[in-house]
């Protein structure tokens, strides 16, 4: 039975993820004793409630940006197969690189004394920016870090789009900027729908860049889950976390309905 | 407009398509006459497809013109050129209804809903597929397809329709009804259709002129039957039907008749050039216009006669197939109707063939 070959890695996801898992989010159901306490408190809790919006907006806003940004090179890996192995190594480069490294490197650039400042300010700007410690820094710097997993579900998108329609349109009078509208835009949007899901769920629970980029007045839901562990608030961090997962799993719930996209996703990754 | 008719008229002078500096197109000289209905012949890799893609405008040519109707467009972008064009594959649009696909063209230029509508109603009911308009492509067969393909590429009323082996992921039934249907559809819009395919039956039923392409170049040009009866070269007699061939060498001419021996036997063939007496030539014949001259034939046969050995006896079907092969081992085919009257011969049999000096072809 070829299940079999997986057994040893099962059991030690099982003994080693699993368990600790559930046993860590059992505490918000059973810590002291069995109680929804924990969830019926949130629904009035003001900072839960502050955090997870400001949570769903950063995933949002940085999801947009990732998309902007990520389109255009995505049909630039495809449309110019000559430059693909220079841009695919643009992009994953950053992505085989440690996220701490990336957030430090964003630190460099944003601070107040960070090159960007400093660029600006010998063009005679009076004051430095205040970007680092701010919602922009995190933004900034979640979509640079997120970009690829936008990009390449898009471009595998693309890529499966068979070349000869394009053309069809072009022989039935369509300029280029209506093929890519009525043909290209449509046909890609399962890849799109994919890019988007990986990046807003990841986006949901991101901990390091906000926490090192994004100060402290602002904070994401990973982060006031960190904050309960320091104050060994056991319970309350259980109860983030399991509303943090079940957000994330609903949202893959919904996309994988989308027709196309559970496709996508799972053939992206070739 | 020309005033040439409903059909646009083309002109290739000297077209030329290379990559990496191989030519693919290595100089086409073509008129296309406005109404006809012209076929681009050739097999695989012979330059046919990048012929029609350089007339459709998704080739650049590198060398060489592409007039319409007089005019050059080779720097207009094809989504201006008004030109129709039916894919190998279809192209059609995925995401799109059938009626949404057709109405397509229509939507580009601009037609209003309702005129749209109407236009896609007619394409429609003129393909025979009036209530599939709400299908999307992968919910109708390849030869339904393959209708809505062509009445998306005639629904914007173009002069020109290109088709690059339209029929070629079909099977045999059905590919042989819609060449008839083709044909039909020709005659009845009078505009100009130009046509692709590697398959020389599909040419020969339905065009009204052939283009050979070989190795990038035009091998010659004309009518079905003058190309299938007097071939002009080795290569045109051996990919549009199936030809015999008989090296000989030239022992005189006789008017437009020339005198070849061949097999130890005199072979008389028909030429249109000159050769010299003592040339070695190739002579060509059509396996069905060969005849076994023995028997109830032997006193009225054709006057090129040689003598052979069965080597092969197929039956199939309508017609019976032999492997022949002379004196000095040249093998030739012979094919005969099969008719209960008519004695099947068997292998090793020693016989005469004869055959018409009108049918033999000096390449």
């Amino acid at each position: 039975m070829p299940l079999l070959l997986a057994a040893p890695l099962l059991l030690f996801m099982l003994v080693f993820y699993a368990l600790p898992v559930l046993s860590m989010l059992m505490r918000s159901v059973n810590d002291p004793n069995w109680t929804l306490s924990h969830y019926a408190s949130l629904t009035g809790d003001t900072v839960f409630l502050k955090v997870f919006s400001n949570t769903l907006y950063t995933s949002l806003t940085v999801t947009a940006g990732a998309l902007l940004l990520g389109y255009p090179v995505a049909l630039a890996l495809v449309r110019a197969p000559r430059y693909a192995p220079v841009i695919l190594i643009l992009i994953l480069l950053p992505f085989w690189t440690s996220v701490l490294v990336r957030s430090y490197a964003w630190m460099v650039l944003l601070g107040r004394h960070g090159l960007i400042n400093e660029a600006l300010l010998a063009a005679g700007m009076g004051q430095p920016l205040r970007i680092l410690n701010t919602p922009l820094a995190t933004q900034i710097a979640m979509v640079h870090i997120l970009l690829p997993y936008m990009v390449l579900p898009i471009a595998n998108a693309l890529r499966q789009i068979d070349p000869s329609l394009a053309r069809a349109a072009s022989g039935l009078g369509a300029t280029p900027w209506a093929t890519f509208r009525q043909i290209t835009l449509p046909l890609s949007m399962p890849g799109v729908a994919a890019g988007v899901l990986l990046v807003f769920v990841l986006a949901l629970g991101f901990y390091i860049t906000p926490a090192m980029v994004g100060g402290t007045r602002e904070i994401t839901l990973s982060m006031l889950i960190a904050q309960q562990v320091d104050q060994l608030n056991w319970a309350y961090a259980a109860t983030l976390s399991v509303v943090l997962l079940a957000t994330a799993l609903a949202i893959i719930a919904a996309f994988y309905r989308l027709p196309g996209v559970g496709h996508t996703l799972r053939t992206s990754a070739r | 407009m020309t005033g040439a008719g409903r059909g646009a008229s083309v002109s290739l002078s000297n077209l030329e398509r290379s990559y990496d500096r191989v030519a693919a197109v290595a100089g086409v000289s073509l008129d296309i006459l406005s109404g006809e209905f012209l076929t681009l012949l050739g097999p695989s890799g012979s330059g046919k497809s990048t012929t029609l893609m350089m007339i459709a405008g998704f080739e650049t040519p590198t060398g060489g013109d592409i007039a319409i109707d007089g005019k050059s467009v080779v720097a207009t972008p094809p989504y201006r050129r008004n030109i129709g064009m039916v894919f190998q594959n279809y192209a059609l649009f995925p995401h799109l209804t059938a009626a949404d696909n057709i109405g397509f063209p229509l939507k580009q230029r601009g037609v209003g809903k309702a005129e749209r509508e109407k236009l896609v109603r007619e394409a429609l009911a003129l393909m025979q597929l009036p209530d599939h308009g709400e299908r999307y492509p992968r919910q109708l067969s390849g030869g339904q397809q393959q209708r809505v393909a062509l009445a998306r590429a005639i629904v914007f009323k173009p002069r020109l329709l290109l088709m690059d082996e339209p029929l070629g992921a079909l099977d045999k039934q059905l590919r042989e009804n819609l060449q008839l249907e083709m044909r039909r559809l020709h005659a009845d819009l009078g505009i100009t259709f130009i046509y692709v395919t590697h398959d020389q039956e599909e040419a020969l039923t339905m065009s009204d002129r052939i283009a050979v392409i070989n190795a990038g170049l035009v091998a010659q040009v004309g009518r079905p039957e003058d190309l299938y009866d007097r071939p002009g070269s080795r290569f045109v007699a051996s990919f549009l039907g199936e030809s015999n061939f008989l090296p000989a060498i030239v022992r005189g001419i006789e008017d437009d008749v020339v005198v070849a021996e061949c097999e130890g036997a005199i072979i008389r063939a028909l030429c249109p050039g000159r050769p010299a007496t003592g040339e070695k030539v190739m002579l060509t014949t059509r396996p069905e216009r060969i005849r076994f001259a023995d028997g109830a034939f032997a006193s009225t046969a054709p006057q090129n006669r040689l003598s052979v050995t069965v080597t092969e006896a197929v039956f199939a079907g309508e017609r019976c197939r032999y492997m022949l092969q002379a004196r000095d081992g040249t093998a030739m085919v012979l094919k005969e109707p099969s008719s209960a009257a008519i004695r099947r011969r068997a292998v090793g049999e020693r016989t005469e063939i004869a055959w018409s000096v009108a049918d033999t072809i000096l390449v």
